[in-house]
C-alpha cells in the first residue's frame, strides 16, 4: 500500500446498500493542519462518507487512513486520533455537563491528573463553566453543541470531524464555535473535517473544499480556485429605486438575468461584468431610471456548488467540469 | 498519551479500562434509579409469595428458586434495553466512534448488569434465610451460583440488546418471550430431579437451570448436576451469548 500522504486519506471509499451505491470510489486527501470542507446536496453521500471515516459504518470497498492508521484493519488506533461532533446532538441527557465530559476523557484514556484540568479549560473556553452541574436534558441546542465540541476536544485529538456544527444555532453560538475551531486550527494545528450546508461558513473557514454529488467527488480545491473556475458565473448586481418596465439588456448574448428584491434588483451573469456594468448604466440613463447601487461580483461558493451539483457525475468517477 | 502505546498488554488494559468506564456510565444512567431497584426487589418477592401462599410446600424449599429468579430477572432486566435506548438517543454512535472496541462496549454493559444483579440478590437472600428455615450450607456453591449466574444472565441481556432496532419496546417483547418460558423449564419452581422426563431434556438448555441447581446446593438441598458441570455450563452460555452478540453487532455495522 502506498505511504499515507495526509492526516485523512480516503482511498476509493465505497458504500453500497443493495443496488444503491451511496458512495462511489471516493478518494481525497486532507493535509495535517488543514480545515477541509465537505459539501454536497442532501443525499449526496456526505454523511455516509463521514460515518465510514469515523468508524460507525464499514466500507463496502476501499479504505481510508486517519493519521496513518487504516480504518478497516487498525480501527481502534484510527479512532484514538479522532474527535467527532455529529449533526444530531448525542450528549447523555441523564448525565451532567461535567459527567459527559469526563466520560469521553476516560474513554480516550486521558490521565486523571490531566482530565480535570482539560475539562475546566474547555468549559471555560466554551462558556459552560456555570453549567457544569446541569443535566444534558436541560441544555439548549446551542449549549449542547458547545458541550459536544468540548467532548470531542477533551481527548486532544489530532483530527476532528464536525458535521453541520452551527446548524440551527444562534449567531453568537455559531460565531463562538467558528472562531474557536479556527483558533485551534491556527494555534494547535488541529486538522478539521467540516461538513456544512452553510457555504459562507465553508468559504470563510476552509483551506480547501470537496464537493460530492451523487456519491462521487465533483471537485476538490480552494474556495478561491473553485470560484475562479466558474467564469460564466461572474455577475453585475444592480438595484433601482423603482422597478423598471423591462429587464436590463447587455450586448453579451450568453448573459443571463435574474431579478430579486421585488423586481427592483437584477443580477446579470456573464464573462465580462465590467463592460456589462457600463452597458447597464447607459441603458438606465437612456430610460431615465435611477440606480440605487451597482457592483460586480465574483462567483460565490454557492454558485460553484449549484453549478457542479446540477451536472450529473461522469461514470468512472472522473468529476465533470472540475477545475484543472 | 498512554493510548499511543501499542503493546498488546497495554491495548488489553486500555480496553478493560474502557469496559469499566462504560459499566460506570450504565450504572449512573440505567441502574442507580429507584424504580429499577424497586423492580429488582419486589418482583421476586411477589413471585415467591405467589407460590408459597396457600401451598403445602415448605417455604424454605422455595427459597433457592426465588433467589435464582431474582438473579435472573435483575441481571437481564435492563441490559436488553440499553443498546436500543442508546441507538434512539444517538449516543450509540458516540460509543462506537470512540476508542472503545465493540467488545469493550459489550463487556461494559455485561459488567454493569451482573453487578446490579449481584447487588440486588443480597436482599432476597437475607429475606430467605431470616424469614424461613433456609440456611447457607455450601458457601462455595452460593458464590459460584451468584457470580456465574449473574454473568451468564447479563450476557443473555447483552445478546437480546444486539437486535438491530432503536425501539426499546420491540426488545422488551422479545426479552419477555425468551425469559418467561425459561423460568418454567429451569427447575425454579420444581427441582430438576422431580420434573418429568420432558423437563429433564429441556432444562439443560437453560442457563437458569444450572444457577438454580447451584443455589439449591448452596442452601443444603440435593443438586441435580455436579457443581463443576453447572460452572462449565454457565461459562459456556456466557461465552456463547457474548460471541453471538458480537457477531450480530458486526453484521449490523456491515449492513448499516
Amino acid at each position: 500500500m502506498a505511504e499515507p500522504t495526509g492526516a485523512i486519506e480516503a482511498r476509493k471509499l465505497t458504500r453500497r446498500y443493495g443496488d444503491l451505491t451511496a458512495v462511489d470510489r471516493v478518494s481525497f486527501a486532507v493535509r495535517p493542519g488543514e480545515i477541509f470542507g465537505f459539501l454536497g446536496p442532501n443525499g449526496a453521500g456526505k454523511s455516509t462518507t463521514v460515518r465510514m471515516l469515523t468508524g460507525y459504518v464499514s466500507p463496502t470497498e476501499g479504505t481510508a487512513l486517519l493519521d496513518g492508521h487504516d480504518i478497516v484493519t487498525d480501527a481502534l488506533a484510527a479512532r484514538r486520533r479522532l474527535g467527532v461532533v455529529p449533526e444530531e446532538g448525542n450528549v447523555y441527557v441523564d448525565l451532567t455537563v461535567w459527567q459527559n465530559l469526563m466520560l469521553m476523557a476516560e474513554l480516550h484514556g486521558v490521565p486523571r491528573s490531566r482530565r480535570t484540568r482539560y475539562g475546566d479549560e474547555l468549559l471555560t473556553r466554551f462558556g459552560l463553566s456555570d453549567r457544569r452541574a446541569s443535566k444534558g436534558r436541560t441544555l439548549s441546542k446551542g449549549l449542547r453543541q458547545r458541550l459536544m465540541l468540548c467532548m470531542a476536544l477533551v481527548g486532544s485529538p489530532a483530527i476532528i470531524f464536525l458535521d453541520e456544527p452551527t446548524s440551527g444555532l444562534d449567531v453568537a453560538s455559531a460565531r463562538l464555535i467558528r472562531e474557536t475551531v479556527a483558533r485551534m486550527n491556527r494555534e494547535d494545528g488541529l486538522t478539521v473535517f467540516l461538513t456544512t450546508h452553510n457555504l459562507e461558513e465553508a468559504n470563510q473557514l476552509c483551506h480547501r473544499v470537496a464537493i460530492i454529488n451523487r456519491g462521487q467527488i465533483a471537485a476538490v480545491d480552494t474556495p478561491q480556485a473553485l470560484r475562479g473556475a466558474i467564469e460564466a458565473r461572474r455577475s453585475v448586481e444592480v438595484t433601482f429605486l423603482e422597478p423598471p418596465d423591462e429587464r436590463p439588456k447587455v450586448a453579451d448574448r450568453a448573459a443571463t438575468v435574474e431579478s430579486f428584491a421585488g423586481g427592483t434588483g437584477f443580477r446579470i451573469y456573464g464573462r465580462e461584468p465590467g463592460p456589462a456594468a457600463q452597458e447597464i448604466a447607459a441603458w438606465a440613463t437612456a430610460r431615465g431610471l435611477r440606480i440605487e447601487s451597482i457592483c460586480t461580483r465574483a462567483p460565490s461558493l454557492e454558485d460553484v456548488f449549484l453549478h457542479l451539483t446540477a451536472t450529473p457525475p461522469v461514470p468512472g468517477g472522473q468529476p465533470a467540469d472540475a477545475p484543472r | 498519551m498512554w493510548l499511543q502505546d501499542r503493546r498488546p498488554s497495554t491495548v488489553w488494559r486500555q480496553q478493560v479500562h474502557a469496559a469499566l468506564v462504560i459499566a460506570k456510565k450504565d450504572a449512573m444512567i440505567y441502574y442507580l434509579k429507584a424504580p429499577v431497584f424497586t423492580f429488582g426487589l419486589i418482583f421476586p418477592v411477589f413471585f415467591f409469595l405467589a407460590f408459597a401462599v396457600g401451598r403445602a410446600v415448605p417455604a424454605h424449599s422455595l427459597v433457592p428458586g426465588m433467589l435464582a429468579m431474582a438473579l435472573f430477572f435483575t441481571a437481564s432486566a435492563v441490559g436488553p434495553l440499553i443498546t436500543p435506548w442508546e441507538r434512539q438517543a444517538r449516543t450509540w454512535e458516540r460509543l462506537v466512534t470512540s476508542p472503545a472496541s465493540l467488545e469493550s462496549i459489550l463487556l461494559g454493559d455485561l459488567i454493569a448488569a451482573a453487578g446490579f444483579g449481584t447487588a440486588v440478590f443480597l436482599l432476597p437472600l437475607i429475606l430467605g434465610v431470616t424469614a424461613t428455615s433456609a440456611r447457607i450450607a455450601a458457601p462455595v456453591e452460593l458464590v459460584l451460583g451468584l457470580l456465574m449466574g449473574s454473568i451468564a444472565f447479563a450476557a443473555l441481556g447483552v445478546l437480546l440488546a444486539a437486535r438491530a432496532t432503536d425501539t426499546p419496546s420491540e426488545v422488551m417483547m422479545l426479552s419477555n418471550l425468551v425469559r418467561l418460558p425459561l423460568i418454567f423449564v429451569s427447575g425454579v419452581f420444581v427441582p430438576l430431579a422431580e420434573m418429568g422426563s420432558w423437563g429433564r431434556w429441556i432444562a439443560p438448555l437453560s442457563p437458569l437451570s444450572y444457577c438454580a441447581d447451584l443455589l439449591r446446593g448452596a442452601l443444603g438441598e440435593a443438586q441435580f448436576f455436579p457443581t463443576w458441570v453447572s460452572v462449565v455450563a454457565l461459562a459456556a452460555f456466557t461465552a456463547g451469548f457474548f460471541a453471538l452478540a458480537r457477531l450480530l453487532h458486526a453484521r449490523q455495522r456491515r449492513r448499516a
